[in-house]
């Protein structure tokens, strides 16, 4: 990827924040999530250091989504607590604590269709972090410039091909410079010529010290990427470890299986 | 009886054209407020709609299910009779605005309901993982996209409720209709009945018929445009790459 080479200055103005490398950003306790009578989260615990790279792997329906996205309350927990930052997330205080802590990038991109790409890149840091206009659009270029898609600042998103409708999402999350950045599924929406390019930026952003969750089914980067791998299953976590544990010599049946039938 | 070629009856409709011009003034005027009622409602009952709140949603769809399923005119004269027996008569003009607004509001609201609902959850937890609270969220994020898709049917809305104020014949009101009625029955100008009906339909139809072509050339439009947007997101998911 050319246009992604070059740039030293690579998340130069990135707040890193305060607390220190090891500190628990985000922490789930004895969390349960009921959809009904199906019960999707059992029992999960789950700790997320300040500028660890967690992949969460797992089978379709075991829960990984669902786990992602009561780490920022889009689903709320049926029991147990979610706490950001040492603070507990409830849903009187999600909004605010969410919007300083936490971005978020989905399977189907999910960027606002009556806004350019610079309109989208620029709402959030104006209305929600207080930034003057011109703040917000230095902030959305120096972004566009690490997706290397500056020169789509005008356009508008349905015109652009996924992988770089999931770039501009990527830099929309980057734009409200929070600490943790929760991924599901990035490339699965997208055709393979372009899921490289994806994975390239955030092979790059995995370089800085933010907090990433990444749902995926791409193993090459799990391996490349990861500081640990958690294995979901049946809504709950039955196996984790380093890449090299989890590649070379899983313990668990289910995760041998699985690792067997995506790496062919 | 006047006929539809009767020199004088055509006459008399002239000659009291002031008649005319004032039920469609009263009815305009009626119809602009009624309106005005009915899009705050509709909003009020299409937000609860689609608020995810139980209790909200019930409320908005037991209204909308009462106002749809009783006739406009039932509404009107229960209003009308049922103020006025109890002594605090608001006039049929205040009635008319009011029984109308509350019967469209009840359309408006599921035409919004609707806008809302066309708009994809992808859209609404974008908009929450960036940490928009519901007001910002629906204003910056969620409305704009549903407006387009809310305006052509609200414009048909706004045809129903002008030709709607005829109902208010029924209590006596000063719309176009009821002093059509009046003109046509009365001792002095009456028996134009058709040049009558006639220049009143007309009246309407001057009124009506650019906005509801609006409407349509406006649905159209939107038709197209979406087409596209199906077509763009569509080849995305597929995975196709377009070139
Ligand atoms: N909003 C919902 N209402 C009802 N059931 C749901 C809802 N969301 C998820 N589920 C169910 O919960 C289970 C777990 O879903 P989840 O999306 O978390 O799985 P996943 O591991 O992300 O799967 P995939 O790999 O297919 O994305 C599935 O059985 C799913 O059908
Ligand atoms: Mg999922």
């Amino acid at each position: 990827m050319s246009e992604l080479r070059g740039s030293d200055t690579f998340f130069l103005s990135y707040t890193l924040g305060y607390a220190k490398r090891g500190e628990i950003m985000i922490k789930m306790q004895n969390v349960n999530k009921f959809f009904g009578d199906l019960h999707v989260l059992k029992d999960v615990n789950l700790e997320v250091a300040e500028g660890e790279k967690l992949v969460i792997i797992g089978p379709s329906g075991s829960g990984k989504s669902t786990a992602v996205r009561c780490m920022n309350f889009l689903e709320m927990p049926t029991s147990g607590n979610v706490f950001i930052n040492g603070e507990e997330l409830t849903s009187k205080n999600k909004t605010k604590l969410v919007r300083e802590t936490t971005s978020m990038v989905f399977q189907q991109f999910n960027l606002y269709p009556h806004m350019t790409v610079l309109k989208n890149l620029t709402l959030a840091p104006m209305k929600l972090h207080h930034k003057s206009k011109k703040e917000a659009e230095e902030l959305a270029y120096h972004y566009l410039d690490i997706v290397g898609l500056r020169e789509k600042a005008h356009v508008y998103p349905t015109t652009l091909s996924g992988g770089q409708q999931q770039r501009i999402a990527i830099a929309r999350a980057l734009c409200a410079q929070t600490k943790i950045i929760l991924f599901d599924e990035p490339t699965s929406a997208l055709d393979p010529e372009t899921i490289q390019e994806v994975l390239d930026v955030m092979i790059r952003l995995a370089k800085e010290n933010i907090t990433m969750v990444v749902v995926t089914h791409e193993m090459g980067f799990a391996r490349q990427v990861a500081d640990r791998i958690v294995f979901m299953a049946d809504g709950q976590i039955i196996e984790e470890g380093v890449p090299e544990h989890f590649f070379t010599n899983p313990e668990n049946d289910r995760v041998k299986q699985f690792l067997g039938k995506i790496i062919r | 009886m006047d006929g539809l070629f009767s020199i004088t009856a055509w006459e008399k409709v002239w000659t009291y054209r002031s008649t005319f011009l004032l039920g469609l003034y009263n009815t305009s005027r009626m119809a602009l407020f009624a309106l005005i009622l009915s899009l705050v409602l509709g909003i009020i009952f299409g937000l609860m709609a689609t608020s995810g709140k139980k209790y909200l949603e019930v409320i908005s769809r037991v209204y909308v299910e009462v106002i749809q399923n009783t006739p406009l005119i039932l509404q009107l004269c229960f209003l009308y009779y049922a103020l006025a027996f109890s002594g605090k008569s608001l006039g049929i003009v205040v009635t008319g605005i009011i029984s109308l607004g509350i019967y469209h509001g009840a359309y408006m609201a599921e035409v919004v309901r609707a806008g809302i609902g066309a708009i994809p959850k992808g859209q609404f937890e974008a908009a929450e993982s960036q940490g928009f609270n519901y007001v910002e969220k629906m204003y910056f994020i969620i409305l704009p996209q549903s407006i387009k898709i809310i305006l052509p049917p609200m414009v048909n809305q706004i045809v129903n409720l002008i030709k709607n104020t005829s109902c208010l014949y029924i209590i006596g009101g000063a719309d176009l209709i009821s002093l059509t009625y009046s003109f046509v029955t009365g001792a002095t100008t009456g028996g134009a009945y058709a040049p009558a009906y006639l220049v009143s339909g007309l009246l309407f139809f001057i009124v009506c018929f650019p906005l509801s072509t609006l409407a349509s050339i406006w649905e159209n439009s939107l038709k197209k445009r979406e087409l596209k947007t199906a077509e763009a997101v569509k080849t995305i998911s597929e995975g196709v790459v377009t070139k």
